[in-house]
């Protein structure tokens, strides 16, 4: 116990605890409407496609600042998302493959320009590469701050338009018939995704981000049948797997941040996915017996 | 707007000329239909037939190759206000967590517009609208656990707060059970009985002359249009369905 608070009181362990948490809320309430919207490869496509922005902004300006790293790869998973939509809207290409190639073309190169920033064999390009699985020991206060500040624009964002984007979600057809562009509605709500992801780039990375935008819903949605109650839950699930995350790899040694958020969050959603009242499977199954029971031996002939 | 009295003012609907095509694949072609205020029509034809894209053209939802959608003599866009849509039950996905009123408050987001949230008179509204499709005591429901034709009922509401003038309803007797196909036949006369105009989709030739007063077949084509005795006969049945006709249906039908 003392030991805990010993950490808490520990500056790297407050900066990379807050950061990931922060990482997080933002990534549990934008997800859940990626969920809701059937999208949930959006994600994907979004955080892998934002490591060549990483890249050409260092290539560009030879710093290895986040905050400039960060807007190339706001910049990169940006135009990915407008080739994704832009395709899928002029070709016959179904849109499951359209977002398979966007996410290979844009990770592929982006490795590309890895490779080489790594072959030039400058001492800055060191660190570059924790992008790829996220590396939360390199945040900084001022990274925390910059996530904090990130973060609150995006959730302002859902806030202000919290009915146009749950009407987007449920009734696209009829959000078009009451005159809202659902493209460009569909775009905002795909932007402010963007600045989701964006912040868990230094702490998950771009392979892992997806599914700290899809799990938080994921196990949200088994433990409400409301859209708010659902996004202050995926806030806390993805607060909680960021906090415990971020904990278990500091209490030891040579253990990941970014990948043990994400074995914590899978952790949560397993559990959700058993135990949640009326739509978790052991909860169904006990019901289901008991319904049986209920009903008595000379019913249950009936089978089903 | 001028008078709802039936025939005084502009048409509810003025269509011309209208084709459509998704991709190159034409669906509807030269499309000219002009539906007098405070009718029910239908809209009748086989599968593909381009009865769902009428509609959706109608509202601007896709784009037309050419011709022009008048709603009560104006453009689709300046009088959106006016027009109230109930798409097919099946549209979207009924396992989104909310309940039956939220649903029904989407109707109101039209007049809101941007940011501004539902209040107390809106909720009222809903209310109310939830009521007349006998749905008050499923208000806070979860909308999965709604049956087909609650859901239905619920789509209804969402229209009729919407508060529009004319109605288009997309299959709104599909796969809904026969009280609450009752409930909707009385609810469209209602409807019609507060000069309300309203266009069906509709898939049953059967009921077709029983619960409407105009009809109009299309197959890409529009092939008649018209008060039902004059329009809906053997004759332009078998020229709408060419050899799928459903036999039991041309019963239904007058004699050519």
């Amino acid at each position: 116990m003392s030991a805990l608070i010993e950490l808490l009181g520990d500056y790297t362990l407050r900066t990379v605890a807050l950061g990931s948490a922060l990482l997080g809320i933002t990534s549990g309430v934008l997800g859940s409407f990626a969920v809701l919207r059937r999208q949930g490869l959006l994600g994907d496509v979004l955080s892998h496609a934002a490591l060549p922005g990483v890249c050409l902004a260092f290539l560009l300006t030879g710093t290895r600042t986040p905050a400039v790293l960060l807007a190339g790869a706001a910049v990169s998973c940006w135009l990915g998302a407008a080739a994704l939509f832009r395709v899928v809207e002029e070709t016959r290409v179904s849109e499951d493959s359209v977002m398979g190639i966007v996410l290979s073309v844009f990770f592929g190169f982006g490795i590309v320009l890895l490779t080489f920033i790594s072959k030039r064999g400058d001492a800055a390009q060191a660190g570059l590469n924790t992008y790829l699985f996220g590396q939360a020991a390199t945040l900084v206060w001022e990274n925390v701050v910059t996530m904090a500040a990130l973060g609150l624009l995006a959730i302002a964002a859902v806030v202000l338009w919290y009915k146009e984007f749950k009407l987007l979600a449920f009734d696209p057809e009829f959000a078009t018939s009451l005159g809202y562009n659902t493209r460009r509605l569909g775009l905002l709500l795909t932007s402010v995704t963007v600045v989701a992801i964006v912040i868990g780039l230094q702490t998950v990375g771009v392979v892992l981000m997806a599914a700290m935008l899809v799990g938080p819903a994921v196990a949200a949605r088994q433990w409400t049948s409301r859209l708010s109650r659902m996004l202050v839950v995926a806030a806390l699930v993805g607060a909680l797997s960021g906090l415990s995350g971020a904990l278990i790899s500091m209490s030891q040694p040579r253990l990941p941040t970014g990948p043990m958020i994400i074995l914590s969050l899978t952790a949560l959603v397993v559990v959700s996915l058993l135990l949640a009242p009326e739509r978790g499977l052991l909860w169904e199954r006990r019901h289901r017996r008991g319904r049986r029971r209920d009903r008595g031996p000379e019913a249950s002939g009936d089978g089903a | 707007m001028t008078s709802r009295d039936g025939a005084a003012g502009p048409p509810a609907l003025a269509i011309r000329d209208l084709t459509v095509a998704y991709r190159d694949k034409p669906v509807l072609w030269d499309v000219d239909l002009t539906l007098p205020r405070g009718l029910l029509t239908a809209i009748i034809g086989p599968n593909g037939a381009g009865k769902t894209t009428l509609i959706k053209a109608a509202m601007d939802m896709v784009p037309a190759l050419a011709g022009t959608v008048e709603i009560f003599g104006r453009p689709y866009r300046e009088q959106r206000r006016l027009v109230g849509y109930v798409p097919q039950r099946t549209s979207v996905d009924w396992d989104f967590p909310t309940d039956a009123l939220d649903v029904v408050l989407m109707g109101t987001y039209g007049e809101l517009g941007w940011v501004r949230r539902p209040g107390r008179a809106e909720i009222a509204r809903a209310m109310d609208c939830l009521e007349q499709v006998g749905m008050t005591a499923f208000a806070r429901r979860q909308i999965s656990q709604l049956s087909g034709g609650q859901q239905q009922r619920v789509f209804l509401a969402r229209a009729l707060a919407q508060n529009a003038e004319l109605y288009f309803m997309d299959e709104p007797f599909a796969g809904v059970d026969a009280t609450t196909e009752r409930a909707i036949v009385e609810l469209l006369k209602t409807l019609r009985a507060r000069g309300k105009t309203l266009v069906c989709v509709h898939h049953d030739l059967q009921s077709a002359p029983d619960y409407f007063d105009w009809v109009a077949l299309l197959n890409g084509r529009l092939i008649a249009a018209g008060p039902m005795a004059q329009a809906f006969t053997e004759e332009n049945l078998v020229r709408t369905y060419g050899g799928r006709l459903p036999l039991p249906a041309v019963a239904g039908a007058a004699p050519a």
